[in-house]
C-alpha cells in the first residue's frame, strides 16, 4: 500500500487528543506562561500573513469598483474606496467576449464536474470492497500512472489524433479523472460501516443501490472536497486550451480571457474596437480589467465556505498532490 | 487454513478461494464500475506510452505515428549538443533547488505558528484565509503578483510617488528565482500545512505533560517531541520534493517567459511545449519530454532509497 493512502487512513479517524484538544480552548496547566515578546511576534507574523494574502485581493476588489476618476486621482491601483460605481461591471457583462467567456467557463466546469465525479465515484467503489474480482491488478493500473505517464507531446498527439482539437471533450476528457482523488475516494468508502452495507445486501441490495442509497450519503464531506477539487480544476483551466483551441477566441473560457486581456495586454478579442469600444471611454480601463479578475474569483468565493469546512475530514492529501 | 485466519465482515458474500468464473459473476457490477475510468485511462495515458516512439522517429502529422521515418537516437544527439536544453535543464534544477531551500521550511513553520494559536476560532479564519490561494489559477495568480508588483504595480506607483526610483520585479531575469519561490509560498504554502497540521494532531500530548513536568522548556519540547513527531511527514514531503525536481510548475512559467526571456525562464516543461508544440518539432519535444520522465522516475526511486535510508517509507515500503 502507498505511504499516502495509509497517511490518509490515519487522518480520517482524527486522533483522541485532538478531539479533546478541540474542547479545550484554554492554555494546560502544565504549560508555562506566555512572554509578552513572544506573543507579539507571533501576533505580528500571523497578521503580516493575513495581510499579504488579503491586501491585494482588497485593492483589486476596491479598484474594480472605482470611478475613472478614483483610479487618475490613484494614479492608478486604488486602495482606500474613493468614489465607487458598478460601471465597469456594467460595461464587463455588456461585451459579448466576457460573456461567452463566462458561460463557457460555467459550462466546462458544470459538465466537466460532473463526468469527472461519476466516473470516479463508480471507479472508487468498484475497487473498494475487498476481494472482488481482478481488483489488485485494476489498482495497479490506476497507480502505475502516477509514476510513468506519456508526457506532453505523446497526449498531444494522442488527441489530436482522435479529432479534439478545437473540440469541447479536449477539455474535459483528457484530464477528466485524477488517481489520486479516486484513491482518497476509495479509502473513505472502504472504511464505510461494513454491517450497513451488509444489512443491504441482505435485503436484495446489489452493489449500484449500495452505492447510491448507502456510501454516497454516508461520505458527503468528501464527496463536496473532491467535487470542489475537480471543478477548480475544470474552472481554472488554461493550459489544455492553449494546446487545443489557441485561435477560436469564441471559445475561450475566462481565464484564457484574462490571460490575454489582462497579462498580455491585448485588446479583448472579438470586440469591435480592440478595447471596449467608444461608448465605453467613462470606464477605466485599469477597473475593467481589475473587474475580469474579479469575475474569475467570484464562483470560487461563493462555493468555497460551504467546503471550506469539510477540509479538516481528512482531506490533507491534497498538499501531497500539489 | 482459511478458518483460522480473523474474518473480516465483508468476506461474508465475498468469500476468498472460489472459481474466477464465479468471481467474475459476483463482481461483474463492480467491474462495470470501473470501466469508465480505467477507458478514460488506456486511452490518454497508457496510449500516449506508446506515443513515446516519436522519440525515435522523425514525426510527420501527415504520415502519422506508424509511417514517420525512423531516426533512432538521432532527436537526443541534437537534443544533447543543443545549448537551449542544457540552458533549459540548468534553469529547472537551478529553481527547483531555490524552491525547496525558499518554500519547503514555510509550511512547516507555519503549522507550527497555527497550531500554538489556542482560539479555534482565530485558528479557523487564518486556515481559511491561507488555503484560498490553491485554488487560484495561475493566470489569477500572476495577475495579481503583475498589479502589485509590476512596472505599472502598486509597489512601483508607491516607490516613484516617494521618488525612491523604480524596481521591477516582474521582467528582471536576476531576481526572477525569488520572484517564482516568492509566488509558490503565497499560493501553496498555506494549503501546504494541512498535512503538518494533521501530523501535530496526531503527536499524543501526554508526552509533552511529561517532559513539562521533568522541567523541559517550550524549545526543547519542540526540538525533542515536535519535531519528531513531525519527521516522517516530513521526510515524505521532501521524497516527493526530489522526486519531482524536474517539474517546478509549468504554466507559472509557460505564463512569464517572455517577459522574462527563456535564458532565466525556460525550464523542461516549456522547453518540450515550445520546440515541441508550438514549433511543430514534434519529436524533438519528445525526446525532451521522454529525457525528462526517465530522470524523474530514476529520482523517485533514489529519494525513497535515501527515505529507507533514514528508517522512514517514503513513497512506498521496503
Amino acid at each position: 500500500m502507498l505511504t499516502i493512502e495509509r497517511t490518509l487512513e490515519a487522518a480520517e479517524t482524527p486522533a483522541p487528543q485532538a478531539v479533546r484538544k478541540k474542547k479545550r480552548n484554554t492554555r494546560p496547566a502544565w504549560e508555562e506562561p506566555p512572554t509578552i515578546a513572544g506573543e507579539t511576534a507571533k501576533g505580528i507574523t500571523l497578521g503580516v500573513v493575513l495581510l499579504v494574502m488579503l491586501v491585494p485581493l482588497w485593492i483589486i476588489v476596491v479598484t474594480s469598483l472605482s470611478t475613472q476618476g478614483a483610479v487618475n486621482r490613484a494614479g492608478g491601483l486604488v486602495i482606500w474606496p474613493d468614489g465607487l460605481t458598478l460601471e465597469a461591471y456594467r460595461v464587463m457583462l455588456g461585451d459579448t467576449t466576457v460573456r461567452t467567456a463566462l458561460l463557457v467557463s460555467l459550462g466546462i466546469t458544470a459538465v466537466g464536474t460532473l463526468v469527472s465525479m461519476a466516473v470516479s465515484v463508480m471507479c472508487a467503489y468498484g475497487l473498494s470492497r475487498s476481494r472482488s474480482f481482478a481488483h489488485r491488478f485494476l489498482l495497479t493500473l490506476l497507480i502505475l500512472t502516477m509514476f510513468v505517464n506519456g508526457g506532453l507531446i505523446p497526449t498531444f498527439l494522442v488527441v489530436t489524433g482522435l479529432g479534439g482539437y478545437g473540440q469541447w471533450w479536449s477539455l474535459i476528457l483528457p484530464s477528466a479523472i485524477s488517481v489520486f482523488n479516486i484513491l482518497i475516494l476509495r479509502s473513505f468508502y472502504s472504511s464505510t460501516s461494513a454491517d450497513l452495507i451488509e444489512a443491504a445486501r441482505i435485503d436484495g441490495a446489489g452493489d449500484w443501490r449500495i452505492l447510491w442509497s448507502i456510501v454516497l450519503p454516508t461520505s458527503r464531506a468528501v464527496t463536496a472536497v473532491m467535487a470542489l477539487f475537480y471543478g477548480v480544476g475544470y474552472w481554472n483551466s488554461f493550459f489544455n486550451v492553449m494546446l487545443y483551441m489557441p485561435t477560436d477566441s469564441e471559445k475561450w473560457p475566462l481565464q484564457y480571457v484574462l490571460y490575454t486581456y489582462v497579462n498580455r495586454g491585448n485588446g479583448m478579442p472579438g470586440s469591435v474596437n480592440a478595447g471596449f469600444g467608444t461608448a465605453l471611454s467613462q470606464t477605466a480601463p485599469l477597473s475593467l480589467q481589475m473587474a475580469v479578475v474579479v469575475l474569475t474569483l467570484v464562483p470560487l468565493l461563493i462555493v468555497y465556505p460551504f467546503v471550506q469546512k469539510h477540509f479538516r475530514t481528512g482531506v490533507l492529501t491534497g498538499a501531497i498532490k500539489g | 487454513m482459511t478458518t483460522a485466519t480473523p474474518t473480516r465482515p465483508d468476506r461474508g458474500t465475498r468469500p476468498a478461494r472460489q472459481n474466477w468464473r464465479v468471481r467474475l459473476r459476483r463482481d461483474r457490477s463492480l467491474i462495470l464500475m470501473t470501466l469508465p475510468a480505467v477507458v478514460l485511462l488506456l486511452v490518454f495515458n497508457y496510449v500516449p506510452l506508446f506515443g513515446l516512439v516519436t522519440a525515435f522517429q522523425e514525426y510527420d502529422p501527415l504520415a502519422g505515428i506508424w509511417y514517420s521515418t525512423w531516426a533512432g537516437l538521432d532527436q537526443f544527439q541534437r537534443l544533447f549538443g543543443d545549448a537551449l536544453f542544457w540552458n533549459a535543464v540548468r534553469n529547472t534544477l537551478y529553481l527547483s533547488f531555490v524552491q525547496l531551500i525558499l518554500f519547503f521550511p514555510v509550511p512547516i513553520a507555519l503549522a507550527l505558528l497555527l497550531n500554538s494559536v489556542l482560539s479555534q476560532r482565530v485558528r479557523n479564519f487564518i486556515q481559511s484565509v491561507v488555503y484560498l490561494p490553491h485554488f487560484f489559477s495561475w493566470v489569477l495568480a500572476i495577475t495579481i503578483f503583475q498589479q502589485m508588483l509590476g512596472g505599472a504595480g502598486a509597489l512601483n506607483h508607491f516607490l516613484r510617488n516617494n521618488d525612491i526610483g523604480t524596481w521591477d520585479v516582474m521582467t528582471n531575469p536576476d531576481t526572477f528565482a525569488l520572484l517564482v519561490s516568492a509566488q509558490v509560498i503565497w499560493k501553496e504554502a498555506g494549503w501546504g500545512i494541512i498535512v503538518f497540521l494533521a501530523a501535530l494532531a496526531a503527536i499524543n500530548t501526554d508526552l509533552y505533560e511529561a517532559a513539562a513536568a521533568d522541567g523541559a522548556g517550550r524549545w526543547r519540547r519542540l526540538w525533542h517531541i515536535t519535531l519528531p513527531g513531525l519527521r516522517g511527514v516530513i521526510v515524505l514531503m521532501l521524497v516527493l520534493r526530489l522526486g519531482n525536481a524536474l517539474t517546478v510548475g509549468f504554466e507559472q512559467f509557460l505564463i512569464q517567459r517572455d517577459a522574462v526571456g527563456y535564458d532565466t525562464a525556460d525550464v523542461l516543461d516549456t522547453f518540450s511545449f515550445y520546440y515541441g508544440i508550438a514549433t511543430g518539432d514534434y519529436s524533438y519535444g519528445a525526446a525532451a519530454g521522454l529525457f525528462k520522465s526517465v530522470i524523474s522516475l530514476l529520482l523517485i526511486w533514489g529519494a525513497n532509497k535515501l527515505a529507507h535510508a533514514f528508517g522512514e517509507d517514503g513513497l512506498y515500503r521496503r
